[in-house]
């Protein structure tokens, strides 16, 4: 679990050894979204910004995105999410991975919380 | 990921069964002053299926239960709203719209004809503003009282007549939108047969200090699992019923909003003289208007939900009204949607547009209710809110 890091908005990170990284919702918000029903992934190549809405997530209740927590590029999307959404709240942080990406700053991953962090801030909600 | 979160609200008020709900693990929203179970653990999902295909409890006390007294009650509620009430017999129950002068709508309720007087359902949102009007409009003939004192619970699905019958095994000779007061647990209580989820089901008015032992003994009947105002929002959904504040409001009429059958027969066939309930003149006018706007069911194309708010456009692009009620209906295993739109787009069949995250999607106009209504012997539609 040492590799993971996550963001304030809910999200995970892993570093792969090939220097991308794996990006996927927590179980926690996993479980504030309720039943996910569709979730729309960004196109593979596409370059993005810290902050531009890299996916939304629809669950039975309201919409909800999922932010870029650093500037890069999408690598590949989890292609499986597109036939079963649920995996999003079956497995968020394993079957249930969104996208893989190229970060421009790799550093940017070692600065993001890391799963004591994160399970403080999620303690405090 | 972005997420809400609700923080505590103060002053919000509790039903009856409120502890229980906790204790039961649901996530509850500040809804009409109240804090309610939106879900339980099971998920909204879960919770809609389980309705279809057993039974299901939902805490409904925030709901206005209003009681006007005075043998002339039936009568004076007519110049409130285009149902017929006078026409009512005893413990039937009809539902009908507060109009206003304009002919947009202030409130839908449901009225049953009592003893000695009428028996009220208003929305939540509205119970104050009804009260006051009621008591404004009526209150110097009439005792009009809110009972504040007592919750409502819906069970639905199924199931609930076999559930309630081995509680109350007189409830189940009700007829659908018929009421009774009965004895439950030792202590009597108002049981309807209606409901807001297109299924068989009851609501049952008790005074609050009994409410929680009588929603654990429904609990504990089998098939009969609690749910959320999730699951209500898409179950009605699915119905094709309107949400007041959503679906209805004070700019949009009856008949746009295709509650035709809500007006009373003696105002629709050369009897406009006869309505004295406001905006009479204008709803009354639309049944001959081919051109006025309607509330139609759509479902989108793809599998993400058009939700609420956004734009409907017909097939030039053009705007041409806009999504009052969207999301995901679990039974259809689709998104499905209602909506306004001008007369000439609102045959089913009609295929339009809806921009979502600047993507166009396609919408077909459809026949409501998405899933057939499944009323208690039913074999007439004088009551059925469609």
């Amino acid at each position: 679990m040492s590799g993971l890091r996550f963001t304030p908005d809910h999200e995970w990170l892993r570093a792969e050894a090939d220097g991308t990284a794996t990006l996927g919702i927590t179980h926690y918000a996993q479980e504030q979204l309720g039943d996910v029903v569709f979730v729309e992934l960004p196109e593979p190549g596409r370059r993005f910004a810290a902050g531009d809405e890299l996916a939304v997530i629809e669950s039975v209740k309201a919409a909800g995105d999922v932010k870029a927590p650093a500037a890069g590029d999408v690598v590949a999307v989890n292609g499986a999410l597109a036939a079963a959404p649920e995996l999003l709240n079956k497995d968020p942080m394993g079957e249930g991975w969104m996208v893989r990406i190229r970060l421009a700053d790799a550093g940017a991953l070692a600065a993001m919380m890391d799963q004591a962090a994160y399970d403080q801030l999620i303690a405090g909600l | 990921m972005s997420t809400t979160n609700c923080p505590q609200e103060v002053g919000l008020r509790r039903s009856a069964v409120h502890a229980l709900t906790i204790e039961l693990g649901a996530r509850t929203v500040p809804f009409a002053g109240f804090d309610l179970p939106v879900q339980f653990p099971a998920g909204i999902k879960h919770e809609h299926l389980h309705t279809r295909a057993h039974a299901a409890l939902f805490d409904i006390s925030h709901m206005g239960q209003i009681q006007v007294i005075g043998t002339d009650a039936p009568r004076l509620l007519e110049d409130l709203v285009p149902g017929d009430i006078a026409g009512l017999v005893p413990m039937q129950q009809r539902y009908t719209l507060f109009t206003n002068d304009i002919g947009g709508v202030i409130d839908d309720l449901m009225v049953t004809r009592m003893p000695d007087g009428l028996w009220l359902v208003v929305n939540g949102a509205c119970r104050d503003s009804d009260l006051s009007y009621l008591r404004e409009r009526i209150g110097a003939q009439c005792d009009v009282r809110m009972h504040s004192d007592r919750a409502l619970l819906a069970l639905q699905g199924p199931t609930a007549s076999r559930a309630l019958s081995a509680l109350c095994p007189e409830a189940r000779t009700l007829a659908f939108m018929h009421g009774g007061e009965f004895d439950l647990l030792g202590t009597r209580v108002l049981i309807h047969r209606c409901g807001y989820t297109g299924e068989d089901g009851f609501e049952i008015s008790v005074p609050d200090s009994q409410a929680e032992r009588v929603a654990r003994a429904l609990l504990a009947q089998e098939g009969v699992a609690p749910a959320g105002l999730g699951a209500r929002d898409s179950l009605r959904l699915e119905a094709g019923l309107c949400l007041y504040g959503s679906d209805l409001d004070t700019r949009t009429t009856p008949v746009e909003a295709g509650l035709n059958w809500t007006i009373a027969a003696k105002y629709r066939n050369d009897g406009a003289e006869r309505a004295r309930f406001p905006g009479a003149a204008i709803i009354l006018g639309q049944l001959k208007d081919p051109n006025v706007r309607h509330r139609v069911g759509m479902r989108p194309d793809g599998q993400a939900p058009v939700r609420a708010g956004t734009p409907i456009l017909d097939a030039t692009g053009a705007a041409i009204g806009h999504i009052t009620s969207g999301g995901y209906g679990p039974s259809v295993s689709a998104p499905i949607a209602m909506g306004y739109v001008e007369a000439h787009c609102a045959q089913p069949g009609s295929t339009l547009q809806a921009e979502v995250r600047g993507r166009t999607r396609t919408l077909h106009v459809c026949a409501l209710p998405f899933v057939p209504h499944r009323y208690y012997a039913s074999t007439s539609n004088r009551s059925g809110r469609q």
